[in-house]
Parts: structure tokens; C-alpha cells; sequence
């Protein structure tokens, strides 16, 4: 909860960890550790493992193999003082939706030790207005905010959030960020799973893509692919070639133009491209998928 | 939310939170927190109110002024001793009140929060299991009690039922009530597991409930049955809490209508007694916030 946390013993420990169901694996030995204080995006596409891993944490799923420790302790044995001491935003929203904004959020937060305040909860989700509103009365996005609400509302020192914007405007994704980021300084540690990169570069110290059960690639956002993947591309249609669209990867975009320049004049179509985080993942998540492609056929 | 009300966030709050500190106390705490809640919620969803906990009162209404014109029921041949249809009705509808408000409800209410998300978030958040069912069991009680006063009311006030005046048939209403409504939400909580998914939980439920209510002598007189339907119906608790009011509501001349000639309350005591025990066990057994994959 406070900055002396960070540096101690990890936040979460996982080793090896294995979920199967029936022939199916859908976890297949992922290992990874989070710091105290640290946010950790998970990403991967749908059916990747994200949810199954991060429900295995959570202590909703029961793992089939390997180690995992979550705040010193393992989530198949939760205590209820556990529980306290971590905060929840389910991919599905409850529905709960006769009592108000703040009924909920008054109820919840009598349940844990030391909560937050409720009101100034409703205001860090941006409902003031709608505190007094029925949540079945709610639009989507304002109920994933209220979600997020009784994530948080425990004053959580782990707070898990799975695929928490889906369904917010880009207004409010900003402002959610901006609450995460907020939760951040105040030294909680946080585990996001997430289908948008931007959303994950824009918060994550770290992140993790998990692919096929497998996890493919962990390091700081802007380290994640090969290093080839970041090298800028050069792309243009190049007259000489019967009009065919060239590309070229290289260091050293402008002399490479230039060249082109001095040798062709002025190249149709030019396009210097750096390749995006999105570019980078999902050239990462189909070399993988290829990859899974060829053992299965073997 | 603007940039002020983010930054007061990471303030800490100096007003003291209102929290519930770990220790001895604390599901109990929580339960009464829950009753609450729970009781709150009950009231704001108008199909529950309707049908689980108007339900037997209009019925009651409907009884008594139907079939008023057949006369008092069980009277003997020089006209004395009968009771109104109204009276006559009484003891069955707070008897169907009871299995409405424990089995009915909380069997639906429980399989639908199963449904919605509604028992995942709980499971996690630090609220103990106990916590949540004397939530259950309190808001049980709370809406059950309101339900029964009410149908006596409208019994002694629009029909001038006459209630009983000796102590010894209001401490027979007390403890078969207690004992059934007690044993009716503990049922409730066990078969709630049985549907599958919330949208299916009324469909599921209610159809078994109502065919009780039948064969249990809440609506048509028990001895009424064939001997073979009887026996049926003497396996499952209903008929025995109906029986029971009828102990504490009816005349004892009325006994020699029952089945055997006599209240047999001690029978009610061990039909209640083994659903209470065998519901407490299920539910035990049973009960878990999320269906847990293997």
C-alpha cells in the first residue's frame, strides 16, 4: 500500500503453471514474477490463457500444475484476510441492479478491513452524478465503472482488472487511465489483461503475451518482439519494377530515401514506417501461432 | 471525474472508514449487514414481491369471498362448531406463505445471483459464507414474518376470523412457524444449486412447488386425496407445516378431519426436524460460490 512495499519479496510468483481441461490445454507452463508496486499487462489474443491464468491467481480456478504465490500465499488456499488485502474487476459485470451506486458501493466497502471512502470512490470513477441511480439504470460503460468502483472500493494492495475498459468511450478510457495511474503512485500493484496495446503501453511497466497457452514473450512494453521487428520500414512503388510496392527494413531510413532519391527522383507512394506496438504483437502472436501450427501438424 | 477529484483519492482520508475489522464477531456483523441489504433488494424486485409474497394473501382474499357462499365449514349437524371459509383457508395460505418465502425464493433468488455474476463477486470479496447465508436466512425471516401478520390481519380485520385465544395454540403457531420457516430457507438454499443457469431457475422451482401446494392440503382438504396421494405427500415437509397451522388456527374438533384423527404434532416435529437436518447437510455439502471446474 505504500511505497516501502516495493523492492520486498514479489507480488506474485507463477512457475510452471498448467490448467487442462479434459485433452485440452489451455495453460500450458507459464512462469512469470510481478513486483510489488509494479502494473503487468497480460496480452494475448482471445482464448490465449489470459483469463484462465489470471482466475487461477484470483483463486476462482484450480490450477492442474506448477507453483503460484499471490501476496505470499497460494490462491487455492485463500483466507478471507487474503482476500481483503486484493481487489477484483471481473471480465463479466454482476448485475445487482436494485440498489444505487453508492448503496452498493457502502455495502461492499463494509466488508473489508480498512476501505476507501465511498464518495470520493464515486468521484475517482466519474459517477457523482449517477451515485443516487438504480445500476440497472446504468449504460454499459457507467456499470464497468461501477465494477471498477467495487474493485478498488477495499483500498486493495493487488488489484486485478480484466479487460477493464471494454464498452468506455475514449473519454472515459483517458480518465480511467488516469485513475489507474493514480492507483499506481499510491503503490498498488496491478494486473491488467487487455486487447488494446495502446491501453497496456500507456500503463504497464511491464507486460507478458501469452499465445496458445504459452507465454511467448515478457519484458518492458517497448522491448517486447525481436529487435528486427523494430527496425523501420521503407516502403514505395517503384516505377522501374513494372510498378511493384517494394519494401526494405533498414537502420538508416532517411540515407536509404535519399539514395533512392539521388538514384530514381522523387520515389510514388513513399512511406517511412516505424513499426507500431501493434504491429510488433501481432507479428509476435502469429510467428507463435505458425509455430503451434507445424507442431500440431507433426 | 476531473483532475481534482482524482488527486483526492490519493489523499488518505481522514474520516475513520467504515470498515469491519477481522475478529470473532465479524460474520455475525456482517450477516446482520447483509439482512439488510437483502431485505432491501426483496422488496424492490415487484415480481418477487408478487408472487412469493402477496401471492397467498390475495389467495386467501379470493378463498374467502369465493366460497363464501357454501357456509362455514365442519359444522355439526345443529349448525355449531363450524368455522368460516376464511378461517377454514387460513392455516393452509400461511402455510404455501411459508414455502413461498423460504423454498420459492431463496431457491430462485440464490440460482439466478449464481447466474448473474452476482456469487462470483462476493467470492471475492472477505465476506464469509455464514455471512451470507444468515443474510439469507434473516431477510427469510424478516419478509415471512411481515407476510403472516399480514394474512392474519386480513383473516381477523375483512373476514372477522375468529383467532385463538388459548396460550398452548399460539405457542403450537410459534414453534411450527419457527421450525418451518427455518427448515424451508435451508431448503431453499440446498435446491438452488439444481437449475442450471438463472434464466432457467423459475421454470425449474416453481412448477414442483405449486404441485405440492396441492397434493399438501393447502388448497383442496387433505383427506380429500386418495391414500396413495396422501403418502406422497406426507414425504415432503409442506404437508406437515400445513398441518401444523391447522393444529394452531382450527378448533380441535377439527382434528378427527386429519389424517390418523389426530394434530399429530409430534409427527410434524420429526417430519421437520429430518428436512431441516437433511437441507442443513446439502447445503454443507453443496453450497459453493462458483461452480469450480475440475
Amino acid at each position: 500500500m505504500t511505497s516501502s512495499q516495493r523492492g520486498s519479496a514479489p507480488a506474485i510468483t507463477v512457475d510452471g503453471l498448467r490448467k487442462s481441461y479434459g485433452a485440452f490445454t489451455a495453460v500450458d507452463g507459464i512462469g512469470f514474477e510481478i513486483a510489488r508496486g509494479e502494473t503487468f499487462a497480460l496480452l494475448g489474443p482471445n482464448g490465449a490463457g489470459k483469463s484462465t491464468t489470471v482466475e487461477i491467481l484470483e483463486g476462482y480456478r484450480e490450477r492442474s500444475g506448477g507453483e503460484v504465490n499471490v501476496l505470499g500465499t497460494d490462491p487455492h488456499h485463500a483466507t478471507l484476510e487474503w482476500k481483503a488485502r486484493i481487489g477484483i474487476v471481473l471480465q463479466q459485470t454482476g448485475e445487482s441492479g436494485n440498489v444505487s451506486v453508492r448503496e452498493q458501493l457502502t455495502h461492499f466497502a463494509g466488508l473489508y478491513p480498512n476501505p476507501r471512502d465511498v464518495d470520493e470512490v464515486i468521484a475517482a470513477v466519474g459517477l457523482e452524478q449517477k451515485a443516487k441511480t438504480r445500476i440497472r439504470s446504468l449504460s454499459g460503460g457507467q456499470r464497468r465503472r461501477v465494477d471498477v468502483a467495487l474493485g478498488v472500493i477495499g483500498r486493495p494492495e493487488l488489484l486485478f482488472l480484466d479487460e477493464p475498459t471494454t464498452g468506455f468511450d475514449p473519454e472515459a478510457r483517458r480518465q480511467f487511465w488516469e485513475l489507474i495511474r493514480s492507483l499506481s503512485r499510491e503503490g498498488t500493484t496491478i494486473v491488467l489483461t487487455t486487447h488494446y496495446l495502446d491501453e497496456a503501453a500507456q500503463l504497464s511497466d511491464r507486460a507478458a503475451v501469452i499465445a496458445g497457452g504459452k507465454l511467448i514473450d515478457i519484458g518492458p512494453v517497448d522491448e517486447l518482439g525481436s529487435p528486427d521487428a523494430r527496425v523501420p520500414l521503407v516502403r514505395w512503388r517503384d516505377p522501374f519494377d513494372g510498378g511493384r510496392v517494394r519494401e526494405q527494413r533498414t537502420h538508416e531510413p532517411a540515407r536509404f530515401v535519399a539514395g533512392l532519391v539521388a538514384r530514381h527522383g522523387e520515389p510514388a507512394e513513399l512511406e517511412v514506417i516505424r513499426p507500431s506496438l501493434e504491429d510488433i504483437y501481432l507479428e509476435l502472436v502469429g510467428s507463435a501461432e505458425a509455430h503451434t501450427g507445424t507442431e500440431n501438424a507433426a | 471525474m476531473s483532475a481534482d477529484t482524482l488527486t483526492r483519492t490519493t489523499i488518505p482520508t481522514a474520516k475513520r472508514p467504515r470498515g469491519t475489522a477481522f475478529g470473532p464477531l465479524r460474520p455475525l456483523r456482517l450477516g446482520l449487514r447483509r439482512i439488510g441489504y437483502e431485505t432491501k433488494t426483496y422488496f424492490r424486485a415487484g415480481d418477487t414481491v408478487f408472487f412469493t409474497f402477496l401471492f397467498p394473501v390475495v389467495l386467501l382474499g379470493i378463498f374467502s369471498v369465493a366460497f363464501d357462499a357454501l357456509g362455514p365449514v365442519g359444522a355439526n349437524p345443529d349448525g355449531t362448531g363450524g368455522v368460516s371459509q376464511a378461517a377454514y383457508y387460513l392455516p393452509g395460505m400461511i402455510a404455501a406463505g411459508i414455502l413461498l418465502s423460504g423454498v420459492q425464493n431463496l431457491g430462485v433468488d440464490i440460482a439466478v445471483e449464481r447466474g448473474d455474476g452476482t456469487l462470483k463477486r462476493l467470492a471475492g470479496t472477505p465476506l464469509p459464507v455464514i455471512s451470507y447465508f444468515i443474510g439469507k436466512m434473516g431477510q427469510v425471516l424478516v419478509t415471512s414474518l411481515a407476510q403472516v401478520i399480514l394474512l392474519l390481519l386480513l383473516a381477523r380485520v375483512a373476514f372477522g376470523v375468529a383467532l385463538p385465544t388459548e396460550p398452548a395454540k399460539w405457542l403450537t403457531f410459534v414453534w411450527v412457524y419457527l421450525l418451518g420457516i427455518t427448515t424451508a430457507a435451508v431448503l431453499g438454499i440446498a435446491i438452488s444449486r439444481l437449475p442450471r443457469s438463472g434464466k432457467s431457475a423459475s421454470a425449474v422451482i416453481i412448477p414442483p412447488l405449486l404441485v405440492l401446494q396441492f397434493i399438501s392440503g393447502v388448497y383442496l382438504s387433505f383427506t380429500l386425496l386418495p391414500t396413495w396421494l396422501q403418502n406422497i405427500a406426507s414425504i415432503f415437509p409442506l404437508k406437515w407445516i400445513a398441518q401444523g397451522m391447522r393444529a394452531a388456527l382450527l378448533p380441535d374438533s377439527f382434528a378427527s378431519a386429519e389424517a390418523g384423527g389426530s394434530w399429530n404434532l409430534p409427527g410434524v416435529a420429526i417430519a421437520l426436524g429430518i428436512w431441516l437436518v437433511v437441507g442443513l447437510v446439502v447445503c454443507r455439502v453443496t453450497f459453493r460460490w462458483i461452480r469450480k471446474d475440475s
